[in-house]
């Protein structure tokens, strides 16, 4: 068993996990976070992307205890005092859902790229969303929700 | 997906992780984990132990050193991707590491775990190989001639950690890969480097281990062009067939890349 501690969504948590937790199950299974999601079981696609300091990484490619002292952000803190993060806004706004079951994973990761200055076209977009997987929409939406929450936010996450 | 039982342990210093991997027989590095936290979910791996070397400082560095850029075995992909050192440098290693994986993926990868995994489609192994890198671990130099053994094995003895890559800095290089349209591993890889003196050529993602296109390198040191080797065929007969690519489609787009990064080699 393995001790953990880190900030999850700006709150800290601490548990004790089996040393073979993978992060994704940390999250939605101890915390109750059910937002972040699991798709597949090969690393490849994205459902499960979540914010490890700062960078956006696979939670379940990731154990638990690697995340140890770190500061984690899900889907679920990108909302702040009840009002949507730009990206979630665009994402509804220009219906870049359809099941929504990639959701999570695509926003995290499109708050990841604006926040690099990577969605300068819509290729580089599409370039960078190589990681996750959706099965819905054919990604057209998408790309233009990520388009136009980099507008919105000025290029800077 | 949930992997076998193991004891999970973080050291704090390299001498540390060496002296707790020296004790466990059965245990792995962990370093970026894209490699063997995905075997493990598969159930295709189980050590006993991992000693995790992921977070390790000593390991994350990139240095400029004179006439070679030197990298720590615990840089990240990503890291490599954007160093604005390494793209002044050797522009072709930071476009290699860009085309690894997906963001995720680059965000964790380390250079280490991917040149000690060896992976037939791995890119790195293409770079070390044909920029003539020397391997270094805790307790020796590897020249990548020695280094890479054969499929996802090398050189490299139980327990043995590398620590860094130096890579000398060519006069011209480019690395072009096709890339499996589902994996998008190398389908395959061909890098291509021209020093003072000498020219080298290393494929992966086409045979078992990745390896050097000798005919190729001779051809290249008299006339570094894409016409010096339209004509040099690489032999089929040792490469992978699959259900993404018989041996001769490999053999064809061995040459095609090969005649890419001379060009991009020369465009810069
Ligand atoms: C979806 C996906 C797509 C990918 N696409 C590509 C691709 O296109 N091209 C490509 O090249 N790779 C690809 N990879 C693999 C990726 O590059 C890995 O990061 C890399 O192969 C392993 O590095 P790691 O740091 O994650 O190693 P780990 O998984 O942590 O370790 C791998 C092995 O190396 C050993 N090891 C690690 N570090 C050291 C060290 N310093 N000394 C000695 N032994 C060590 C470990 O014990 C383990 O056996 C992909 C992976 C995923 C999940
Ligand atoms: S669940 Fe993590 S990549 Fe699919
Ligand atoms: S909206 Fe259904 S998988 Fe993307």
């Amino acid at each position: 068993m393995a001790a953990i501690s880190m900030t999850v969504n700006g709150k800290p948590v601490s548990a004790d996990v089996e040393d073979r937790t993978l992060l994704v199950y940390f999250l939605r299974e101890h915390l109750r976070l059910t937002g972040t999601h699991i798709g597949c079981d090969t690393s490849q696609c994205g459902a499960c992307v979540v914010h490890v300091n700062g960078r956006a990484v696979k939670s379940c490619t990731m154990f638990a205890a690697q995340a140890d002292g770190a500061n984690v952000t899900t889907i679920e803190g990108l909302a702040r005092d009840g009002k949507l993060h730009p990206v979630q806004e665009a994402f509804r706004d220009n219906h870049g859902l359809q099941c929504g079951f990639c959701t999570p994973g695509m926003i995290m990761t499109a708050v990841d790229i604006i926040r690099r200055g990577r969605a300068n076209s819509r290729a580089q977009i599409r370039e960078e969303l190589e990681g996750n997987i959706c099965r819905c929409t054919g990604y057209h939406n998408i790309v233009s929700a990520i388009e136009d929450a980099a507008k919105r936010m000025g290029g800077a996450a | 997906m949930i992997p076998y039982s193991f004891n999970y342990h973080r050291p704090k210093t390299l001498a540390e992780a060496a002296a707790l991997i020296a004790k466990m027989p059965d245990a792995k590095f962990l370093a970026g984990g894209q490699t063997i936290i995905p075997a493990m979910k598969q159930r295709l791996a189980q050590p006993s132990a991992l000693v995790d070397i992921g977070a390790l400082k000593e390991l994350a560095f990139i240095r400029v050193a004179g006439d070679a850029v030197v990298i720590g075995a615990g840089t990240r992909h990503h890291d490599v991707a954007t160093s604005a050192d390494v793209a002044r440098a050797i522009p072709a290693l930071s476009e290699l590491a860009a085309m690894i994986g997906d963001p995720a993926v680059r965000s964790m990868g380390t250079l280490g775990g991917s040149i000690a995994n060896n992976d037939p489609a791995a890119d790195y192994p293409a770079a070390v190989l044909a920029l003539n890198a020397t391997v270094r671990t805790m307790k020796r130099s590897i020249a990548a001639d020695d280094f890479f053994t054969g499929m996802f094995s090398t050189a490299l003895e139980d327990g043995e950690i590398v620590t860094e890559v130096s890579f000398p800095i060519p006069q011209l290089a480019a690395y072009a890969k096709f890339r499996n349209p589902a994996s998008r591993y190398a389908m395959p890889g061909v890098f291509v480097a021209k020093a003072a003196d000498s020219v080298r050529v290393a494929a992966t993602g086409a045979a078992s281990c990745v390896f050097r296109i000798r005919e190729m390198e001779s051809a290249l040191a008299r006339n570094f062009a894409p016409e010096a080797i339209a004509d040099i065929a690489v032999s089929p007969e040792a490469l992978n067939s699959d259900i993404h690519a018989s041996a001769e489609y490999r053999a064809h787009l061995l040459n095609v890349m090969a005649r890419r990064a001379v060009q991009a080699a020369n465009a810069r």
